[in-house]
């Protein structure tokens, strides 16, 4: 933990720093691989819905004298003459009535089921009776679920625009929300896992988790990217990597805090519970909030960048810090590329303790921002503490001492 | 500790958080002491984790006609809304075999809440020609009504003054209230007046009685509107004068009459039978209805009113209704209009203005409850068909008790390990997460449990995972106020002032996060239905908890614990160490910049390194 710690402060102060925006078309490769497969498996396998959706059979057993364990007993009678049938919801109905419900059966297979049943509870075949039971979960509430999402949508990309005054922050939000929803829908058909409404408020949850690391992510890229619009020391790039970086310890911790629980369920379900309600649901959950996780650092930031560095004020921003990038050769960053291009950038893998690296600074200069400590550090003159006081944001004092 | 000035905001702010507590638990004992019914100590829970009631249902249309397959899917919908009528609670609607309808209820509902489920919807708008009052005292007791408004408004005398304070649609005297010691039908308007003499409805009752009898015994003639008093034939009468409105039978023939024949019903309760002209009107016509208090023009009159939209077809025909009843002037019983719901009549207006807008509002001697109910009647009775309940019996949790346990000893080492987690993480600070998640946990208890007994909340699986969900939310709060007061220590600050900052720029993170979670959770409860809407009512509840705890649990906690040696000078396990989050005591430049110290500097003094005083 000490040295996550660590990490954590080399992150902050760009000592440490993850080429994370700088790298975004391996992201990008990666997240379309996802996607695809994903498709492949809505579209060639398409989604396994439950009966709550399709409807299926219902059995009823009245007459049951000895309902102990009437759940397994009945579980397995089906389940023996009907393979096919993958969840098996049994209810007790009544004093002396068992309600088994199924996925829909061939009516051969129903008769065997019935039979089973019979024997299995001990009652006449005529005590068993099936029919064919709708959907519980209706067109309805699909179609409402879905014209409340589309609103949704609509309603968060206003405020996001409005908030972060900028329309692509919304739109990278929102890209990161489709990418995180169709990768979890996508992977639950690859997987064949059966869709009930219990997965489908699944869905919904990992919606808003979504949405909710993404905006976290983004308020420090705002921040951040504001900071270097107006001391123009750095890159809109360099500043969305720095700000991806600093808020990764954060970014790790809160999945780490999501995921115990859903994965404690998930375990829980895969050793000891079995299918079920329970396990369908930390199972979307757990792939949804990691994907999550996931796009908001991945995803979101890096597709920010992209839609955003074509501004000509940001390009103008970029220039700029390539030519004091010239003048002073050695940078005293790495938050950044050394030469902040936005294409890939050498130094940075997980780049080494700079402190050689800059210009005989004394110890090293960790710096949110290059330029500022680069240039203290080299004039080597003591600051009176009255300049070092006043306002938090000084750009002004800078650029009268260049 | 609580000698420091320092700590006097932090403290008022906890003690508001105790104070809302106490009122949330306060409420919740009350509720579970003296409210009837009694609230439960516990969280009511769902169809899946506690099972309910299962009634099988199936739709009946008039006549001989067999329920075709659209019909019955109608029917389901119109179910579904009914049971979310209900409250927030998820149940299953589904159809069995070909015409069955099946529906699981959480808990055990109240007799009234089954009728209500399977009254049928025929909701007919037919103009009244003749109205009396009921001669002996109904018997009200002896039929259990599903909606006993009638009665209950039995007792809420309106103040009856018609539509004087009503700007645009008014109609009064709704409810044919206080009309139990009212005269013979057959007799005389003064007996009426004479006895009943604060209501403008007396009047007018005793001119039908007139009307009655002049129009009983008068020639017939083709009628040539729906108020025509033609179209009263001498069977009528007669049928009309035997009514007797005890008797369950008149509400089903009514229910069963041709819809373009008069017919004769009874009031919900029995109190005034009508001899009513052919339907105008369906249910069908009905958009939205909805009940609140009247707005008069310097704001709530402080009468409940019943708003009543109409759409586009029912919008003319309503304005042709209104303009034509309006002609018999206020006092005729032929001025109102009885809204039918499987024959009877749950509500007869009268009409003082010519409604053309599509919209109006009946109002007078409401009570909250009777309101709701007709407004809700009002929106749901699009249907014309009626529900035989077949069978109605106790099931079983869907979810197997052992399942359920398994679950929550998951979730309970889940929360452990969370626990562990950021007490590693964050060392003491850990400890408030601990606290913060613990005090959210308890609130969000107090607060399903109550919401359970307000408004029939009712906790399913989904809920449950939704609320685990929630504690990854929550905790990520802390973890997002923490990690910026670190940024802050990082940056050179004593922790003192970073926890302004770091809470500062937390803050607004916190804020825009939450707001788009509010928003999801508004728009999928208020656009959705069933299941949804719970997971969003849900949502939206963990999120404003999420909200109190930081701001009123969280940070005046760290606030306050900056001020304690063990936090203020950095302890090694505090979380909060300077040394270890990599700032070296060093000089504060401004805006998260900052230099190593140099050696051959001189002390910093105090205000320097707090970097200038907040």
């Amino acid at each position: 933990m000490r040295r996550l710690a660590r990490v954590g402060n080399d992150l902050y102060s760009g000592n440490r720093s993850f080429p994370i925006v700088a790298r975004r078309r391996l992201w990008y490769a990666i997240s379309v691989v996802l996607i695809l497969l994903s498709l492949v498996g809505l579209v060639g396998r398409g989604l396994n819905f439950g009966i709550e959706f399709r409807g299926g059979t219902e059995m009823r057993v009245t007459g049951v004298s000895q309902l102990s364990e009437y759940e397994t007993r009945a579980t397995e009678a089906v389940q023996e003459t009907a393979p096919e049938a993958a969840t098996v919801t049994v209810t007790q109905v009544g004093d002396d009535g068992v309600r088994i419900q199924t996925g829909d059966l061939d009516p051969q297979v129903v008769e065997d089921a019935r039979a089973a049943l019979a024997e299995e509870f001990s009652v006449p075949v005529q005590d068993v009776t099936s029919s064919f039971v709708g959907p519980s979960w209706g067109q309805t509430i699909t179609t409402k679920a879905i014209q409340a999402l589309v609103v949704f949508l609509l309603l968060v990309t206003l405020v996001l625009a409005v908030y972060f005054s900028t329309w692509k922050m919304a739109v990278a939000a929102l890209v990161a929300l489709l990418h995180d929803v169709v990768f979890t829908v996508g992977l639950y058909a690859l997987l064949g896992i059966e869709v009930s409404p219990a997965s489908v408020i699944g869905f919904l949850t990992i919606l808003g988790y979504s949405i909710y690391d993404t905006i976290v992510v983004f308020d420090k890229v705002r921040e951040n990217t504001e900071y270097a619009l107006e001391s123009r020391t750095m890159s809109y790039a360099q500043a969305a990597n720095l700000a991806v970086n600093q808020t990764l310890v954060r970014s790790v911790n809160t999945s780490v805090v999501a995921l115990l629980p859903v994965g404690a369920i998930l375990l829980f379900g895969i050793t000891l519970i079995g299918p079920g309600t329970l396990l369908d649901l930390a199972a979307a959950l757990f792939i949804g909030i990691a994907v999550g996780t996931y796009s908001s650092v991945f995803v979101a930031t890096p597709l920010l960048v992209h839609l955003r560095e074509g501004e000509p004020e940001l390009r103008q921003l970029e220039q700029r810090v390539q030519k004091r990038g010239a003048q002073q050769p050695v940078p005293a960053t790495v938050g950044g590329p050394a030469t902040p291009q936005t294409e890939p950038a050498p130094p940075t893998e997980v780049a080494e303790d700079e402190a050689p690296a800059t210009g005989g600074g004394p110890g090293s200069p960790s710096s949110e921002h290059p330029g500022g400590p680069g240039a203290g550090a080299a004039t080597d003159r003591s600051v009176h503490p009255y300049a070092q006081r006043g306002p938090r944001n000084q750009p002004r004092r800078r650029r009268r001492r260049r | 500790m609580l000698r420091n000035p320092r700590n006097r905001g932090p403290l008022r702010v906890l003690l508001a958080l105790g104070l809302l507590l106490v009122i949330l638990f306060g409420g919740l004992g009350a509720a579970a002491l003296w409210a009837t019914p009694r609230a439960s100590t516990t969280p009511l829970l769902g169809l899946d984790l506690a099972g309910g009631r299962q009634i099988v249902i199936e739709p009946v249309v008039p006549g001989n006609q067999s329920v075709s397959t659209e019909q019955v899917d109608q029917a389901i919908d119109i179910i579904r809304r009914r049971v979310d009528g209900l409250g927030v609670a998820e149940a299953e609607v589904s159809r069995l075999g070909d015409t069955n309808i099946v529906v699981a209820i959480p808990g055990n509902p109240t007799p009234e809440q089954l009728e209500s489920l399977s009254r049928s919807s025929q909701l007919r708008f037919r103009p009244v020609l003749v109205a009396a009052p009921v001669s002996e005292l109904p018997q009200a007791p002896d039929r259990t009504l599903p909606l006993p408004e009638g009665a209950e408004l039995e007792e809420q005398q309106p103040t009856g003054d018609d539509g004087a304070e009503v700007t645009e649609p008014a109609s009064d005297g709704a409810y044919p209230q206080g009309l139990r010691a009212g005269a013979q039908p057959t007799e005389g308007p003064e007996d009426d007046g004479g006895q009943d003499g604060q209501q403008g409805q007396e009047d007018q009752e005793g001119q039908d009685d007139q009307q009655q009898g002049d129009e009983g015994t008068g020639p017939q003639t083709e009628p040539s509107s729906p108020s025509d008093l033609a179209w009263i034939t001498p069977e009528l009468q007669q049928q009309f004068m035997e009514t007797d409105c005890t008797d369950p039978q008149v509400a089903r023939e009514a229910a069963q009459a041709d819809p373009d024949l008069p017919v004769v019903a009874c009031s919900v309760g029995g109190l005034e039978k009508y001899l009513l002209g052919p339907s105008e009107l369906t249910g069908g016509n009905v958009s939205d209805a909805e009940s609140g208090l009247e707005m008069g023009q310097g704001g709530p009159t402080g009468r409940i009113e019943v708003r009543l939209s109409l759409d586009d077809e029912g919008r003319e025909a309503f304005r042709e209704i209104t303009a034509r009843l309006l002609q018999y002037g206020t006092n005729s019983a032929q001025n109102r209009f009885a809204i039918v719901l499987d024959g009877e009549v749950i509500s007869a207006p009268g009409v003082n203005s010519v409604i053309a807008n599509g919209n109006a509002s009946i109002a007078g001697g409401f009570t909250q409850e009777s309101a709701e109910t007709l407004a809700n009647q009002l929106k749901f009775g699009a249907l014309p068909m009626s529900f035989d309940v077949q069978t109605s019996e106790q099931v079983s949790p869907t979810l197997g008790g052992e399942q359920l346990r398994l679950g929550i000893i998951a979730g309970a080492i889940g929360l452990l390990l969370v626990f562990g987690y950021s007490v590693l993480q964050y060392r003491a600070l850990g400890l408030v997460t601990v606290a913060s998640l613990s005090v959210a946990a308890i609130t969000v208890y107090g607060a399903v449990t109550l919401l359970g007994w307000a408004a029939n909340y009712r906790l399913t699986m989904a809920g449950v995972t939704g609320l685990i969900v929630a504690i990854g939310i929550t905790a990520d709060s802390f973890i997002v106020y923490f990690e910026r007061v670190r940024d802050e220590v990082r940056a050179g600050r004593p922790l003192r002032y970073a926890v302004d900052t770091g809470w500062q720029r937390a803050r607004r993170t916190i804020l825009i996060s939450d707001a788009v979670n509010l928003i999801a959770a508004g728009v999928l409860y208020w656009l959705s239905e069933s299941g949804v809407r719970a997971f969003a009512f849900a949502l939206g509840l963990t999120t404003v908890v999420d909200l109190i705890v930081v701001f009123l649990f969280t940070h005046p906690v760290v606030s306050i614990l900056t001020t304690t040696r063990f936090f203020g000078e950095g302890h090694r396990w505090s979380g909060m160490d300077p040394e270890s989050l990599g700032a070296k005591r060093s000089t504060y430049l401004g805006r998260g910049q900052f230099r190593a110290p140099e050696e051959r500097r001189p002390r910093h003094t105090r205000e320097e390194l707090e970097g200038g005083v907040v």
